[in-house]
């Protein structure tokens, strides 16, 4: 027998990444990393990673890595691209990074159409810091800083990034998928494929919103995750491609 | 005829591998790695076909596919 | 070396492009405006690049980006602007990455004025931003010396790995003058960065991670030592100032920047009224120029005068720290973007004859 599925060649071969056991953000890592083998990206990579969970698999991805300050890995990824073209840039961040502190910095990279490919990692809540309310924290999600759940009256209702920076006329790909099932994981690894291929042929901007079960501040098993956000999540978030310019 | 390893030191024991199984022959097991993790196994491999559902939902890439 | 006749902003602009600088990112903000305007226009000629950010912020982590693949960076502001830079600057700081900031400071706090003032020293000097760290501070009294030490804060921050602060204000910053401009530096002399630029992979494969984060205690402390070495080395290697007239002066007035330069017209009006009054101008702010404080004859000294531009005084706690008690220190103080005049200095050190 040979081997049809096999670990990306680059990566830790001796221990895991430090997320939590179903943390969408290890998905997330697998997705972008087999997109970096598949173009054969590893050596001109520069990952600029944020601050929070994002961060906690620096030692697990072996490819060169800036660790941005809280929100601003937007702005670092624009410059470092702009000054080193070579260099293939990724911005992966979290919800509280890319969409609470670093709002600025995502939108108006993704308005000058910086030849970048951002990955933000959508799990509804603040997480390394303990589950607090994110701007992607959903109607009636509770919170550790929203203790009897968002409301629309006092929190205001969760931003949708994807749809967001899909207004922009600068950006080339924007899209949303989900990392709860097989089925959707396929999607999404489509989707990053597409918007590495973008950076790779030099088109300009794309932007992957994934949606990621993060079972420790959803209080929820990985199983009832996926569940969650087949029935909750995905009504707040809908999937989809939002621009897709030839 | 197909068939999976788990790497025991990659296994979180989210058991999303479990869920996915279209065979359902994939359990958590007794077995404990260096973390504390119960590590999943496969059931029975006669009954595997290779579909890698379970390789493509692991987050840790704790599982190569054989076919 | 050619000699134009150049406002100060535009010669810090292309004093840092002749220095190698080839990425600059900044924000709008009175009085530093053509720094990012001539740079805009300028660096993109020699292969640079220019962003201006949506903010401070991203600006100076724009520029911590850059320096951090081995491009010579400068981001330049005025206080408002390096409130919101500081995060950025401990980054420099922490991730030991060279950069050159430059403030073209105005009167604070708040929004302030648009006039030039010299009430940002202790951010400048003591803490840049929360974390302990200390920029290499140095301070220019003319565009000619804001165009040199520009020029010359890109070596020392290759030199050290440091941030390098250039202390301006508003007056220096739009003030015309003729000046020497610096020759233009040939990218192939400069220090090769391979050895730490984080945006190329180690010979044996492995990746290089540039990260500020410390997952011990024992690891940020054994960090906080080997920067206090380095500072502990800037105080005994790198502490500048000007002298003028001191050997045999009764009196001492001590200023940096643009008031050191007012001061000294008082100083010259005093000696021609015969009284012996001489001048310390501090040039680095840090390593702060203790020395010239320590060799003074205090028998001789009656009174010392420090002459800053902001109310409360600032400079003049590190002056009172490098005095020792030994000799009554007189402020001369003008604030928020009231300049300090000569006129104020010579009546200040006739009343206290």
């Amino acid at each position: 027998m040979e081997k049809i599925y096999e670990r990306v060649s680059f990566t830790s071969k001796t221990s895991p990444t430090g997320y939590c056991p179903g943390c969408g953000h290890g998905t997330a890592h697998k997705l972008f990393a087999r997109a970096l083998e598949h173009f054969n990206l590893r050596d001109k990579t520069v990952l600029v990673y944020p601050v929070g969970c994002g961060g906690l698999a620096m030692p697990w991805i072996n490819v060169n890595v800036i660790g941005a300050a809280h929100g601003r890995a937007g702005a670092i990824a624009t410059a470092i691209k702009r000054a080193n073209p070579e260099n293939f840039v990724i911005s992966y961040q979290g919800d509280g990074d890319l969409a609470a502190i670093g709002t600025a910095e995502t939108i108006h990279a993704a308005n000058r159409g910086e030849s970048i490919t951002v990955i933000f990692i959508n799990n509804a809540n603040f997480g390394m810091t303990g589950g607090q309310m994110a701007p992607t924290t959903m109607l009636g999600q509770t919170a550790t800083t929203a203790q009897s759940g968002r409301s629309l009256e006092e929190h205001g209702a969760p931003l949708r990034m994807a749809e967001m920076i899909a207004t922009l006329d600068a950006p080339k790909y924007v899209a949303r998928f989900a990392l709860h099932d097989a089925k959707n994981i396929l999607k999404a690894q489509q989707g990053i494929m597409k918007a590495v291929e973008l950076q790779v042929k030099g088109e300009g901007y794309s932007f992957v919103e994934l949606i990621s079960m993060c079972p420790t501040n959803w209080k929820k098993s990985p199983a009832e995750c996926a569940n969650y956000i087949d029935e909750t999540v995905l009504k707040a978030f809908p999937l989809g491609v939002f621009k897709d310019v030839k | 005829m197909a068939k999976i390893e788990i790497d025991k030191e990659f296994c979180k024991s989210c058991g999303l591998c479990v869920k996915e199984c279209p065979k359902q022959i994939i359990q958590i097991g007794r077995t404990v790695n260096s973390k504390g993790y119960n590590v999943a196994e496969q059931t029975d491999e006669s009954q595997c076909i290779g579909c890698k559902l379970c390789a493509i939902v692991c987050p840790d890439m704790a599982i190569t596919v054989y076919k | 070396m050619s000699k134009e006749f150049i406002k100060g902003n535009e010669a810090i602009a292309e004093a840092a492009v002749r220095a190698g600088c080839r990425f600059f990112a900044g924000y709008p903000i009175t009085p530093q405006n053509e720094v990012p305007e001539y740079l805009s226009a300028r660096l993109p000629e020699v292969g640079g690049h220019f962003i201006q950010g949506e903010s401070e912020i991203a600006s100076v982590f724009m520029v911590f980006g850059v320096a951090a693949t081995g491009i010579r960076s400068m981001t330049s502001s005025s206080g408002p602007g390096f409130a919101l830079k500081s995060e950025g600057i401990s980054f420099l700081a922490g991730g030991q990455i060279p950069a050159v900031l430059v403030n073209v400071s105005r009167g604070g706090p708040a929004i302030g004025t648009i006039e030039p003032a010299q009430q940002d020293y202790f951010s400048a000097v003591h803490a840049p931003a929360p974390g302990g760290f200390r920029c290499f501070v140095i301070a220019p009294q003319n565009v000619q010396e804001a165009a040199d030490f520009v020029y010359e804060a890109f070596d020392i921050a290759d030199k050290y790995r440091t941030p390098v602060y250039v202390l301006a204000d508003g007056m220096i910053g739009n003030m015309m003058e003729v000046v020497e401009l610096p020759k233009m530096r040939d990218l192939a002399e400069l220090p090769s960065n391979d050895s730490w630029r984080f945006n190329k992979y180690n010979d044996d494969g492995s990746a290089r991670i540039l990260s500020t984060y410390m997952p011990m205690g024992e690891l940020m402390q054994k960090k906080n030592k080997e920067m206090a070495a380095m500072y502990e080395a800037w105080e005994k290697n790198e502490q500048r100032w000007e002298e003028y007239m001191v050997d045999d002066a009764e009196y001492i007035v001590t200023a940096y920047g643009s008031s050191a330069r007012i001061a000294k017209s008082a100083v010259k009006e005093l000696r021609a009224e015969g009284v012996k009054v001489g001048l310390i101008r501090a040039i680095t702010l840090f390593p702060f120029p203790k020395d010239a404080f320590a060799k003074l004859d205090y028998a001789k000294v009656k009174k010392m005068f420090c002459a800053e531009m902001s109310i409360p005084g600032q400079y003049i706690y590190d002056v009172q720290n490098a005095v020792l008690g030994q000799s009554q220190i007189i402020p001369i103080q003008t604030s928020g973007g009231v300049i300090l005049e000569t006129d104020m200095v010579v009546a200040a050190v006739k009343e206290n004859l």
